[in-house]
């Protein structure tokens, strides 16, 4: 694969094409996500924050990037 | 021992009352405030400022990635300003409440979560054998669990023994307002229980918050009764002034009621 292929992915929810290459800390550095701010699952693991860079992104992945909002 | 120096009450200073201690943690406030449904953020702040609270209460979403919200909550709460006790809300199975307590806790702040599995969306009543079912996995995995419930004594028992470190007994059903409608079971639960009971849910106005700590509990939990008033900022006030006066008004014993008057001048020493 060559590292303009697009993959899918499943991004908070919706579907999404994405360069292939990825790591989980250059997306969220993409999507102009600050990595400190959230808290990642990757098809349902939670990352370490200091190894965001450690997982790659491939087809098929789901990702949720959560934070904290307003509730009771 | 942690102990947070923030909003510190004149009672506790005064000798009049102790601290709330939590799993270790102490406040000097009883009342523990919610972050959500108010119309701006600022007016958010100004209420929790004004209502006293050391501990407020956070949700886990989805971060809108197109941007067209702006609902990160702690760019608008210090973090260090306030004890974070993140939420399960919006959960309806003890997995999926699990599972948001474990991503509140991947935030790193602390290991404190409110637990809360919802059994039926008419009345957002808690589903009580889930809820004791993931605080129990949650106690074990090290999370100091706060666990909301129903004003059963039996739940509250169990979730006790799971390992509960709070049990948060409803006053009614959430975002209500109609106040505590068995103060007999939370007394009850009180009664039999050892951990903190903070009663969470239902209070609407400040004489609810005061008649709830008159029952001697150790705290009171709201939102929707600051958040949906028409000036926020004035019933935090009174709600902190109504939390002091009712745990106060507990402390100090009230006297007996009875049917009959009885005259507080004395009856000797009247002209002819």
């Amino acid at each position: 694969m060559s590292s303009a292929e697009q993959i899918q992915v499943r991004l908070n929810g919706k579907d999404r094409d994405i360069t292939f290459g990825h790591t989980v800390q250059s997306l969220l550095e993409t999507i102009e996500i600050n990595p400190l701010a959230v808290v990642v699952e990757l098809n349902k693991q939670i990352l370490d924050r200091d190894r965001y860079s450690d997982f790659d992104i491939r087809e098929g992945d789901t990702i949720e990037v959560v934070h904290f909002v307003g509730g009771g | 021992m942690t102990t947070t120096d923030l909003g510190a009450t004149a009672e506790v200073s005064q000798g009049l009352d102790n601290p709330l201690e939590i799993a270790g943690v102490t406040f000097t406030s009883r009342l523990i405030v919610g972050t959500g449904k108010y119309t701006t953020n600022q007016v958010m702040v100004d209420a929790i400022r004004a209502s006293g609270a050391e501990m407020v209460t956070v949700a886990v979403r989805r971060v809108d990635l197109d941007r067209t919200r702006e609902e990160a909550i702690l760019h608008h709460l210090n973090p260090e300003e306030f004890f974070l006790l993140a939420n399960t809300a919006g959960c309806h199975t003890a997995e999926d409440a699990i599972r948001y307590a474990r991503l509140a806790r991947a935030a790193g702040f602390n290991e404190f979560v409110k637990l809360e599995v919802i059994g039926d969306d008419e009345t957002l009543l808690p589903d009580v054998q889930a809820t004791i079912e993931a605080a129990q996995t949650l106690a074990d995995e090290g999370f100091k669990v706060m666990a909301y419930t129903n004003d059963d004594l039996i739940t509250a028992l169990r979730l006790e023994d799971v390992g509960c470190v709070a049990v948060m007994p409803l006053a009614s059903p959430i975002g209500s307002g109609l106040g505590v409608v068995n103060p007999y079971f939370i007394r009850e639960i009180k009664r039999r229980l050892e951990v903190p009971i903070i009663v969470d849910a239902g209070v609407g106005t400040a004489s609810d918050a005061c008649l709830t700590m008159e029952q001697g509990v150790d705290g009171v939990l709201m939102n929707t009764a600051l958040a949906a008033a028409k000036d926020p900022v004035r019933m935090a006030h009174a709600m902190k002034a109504a939390t002091i006066a009712g745990r106060l008004a507990f402390l100090a014993g009230r006297m007996k009621s009875r049917e009959i008057a009885v005259p507080s001048s004395p009856e000797v020493g009247m002209l002819d």
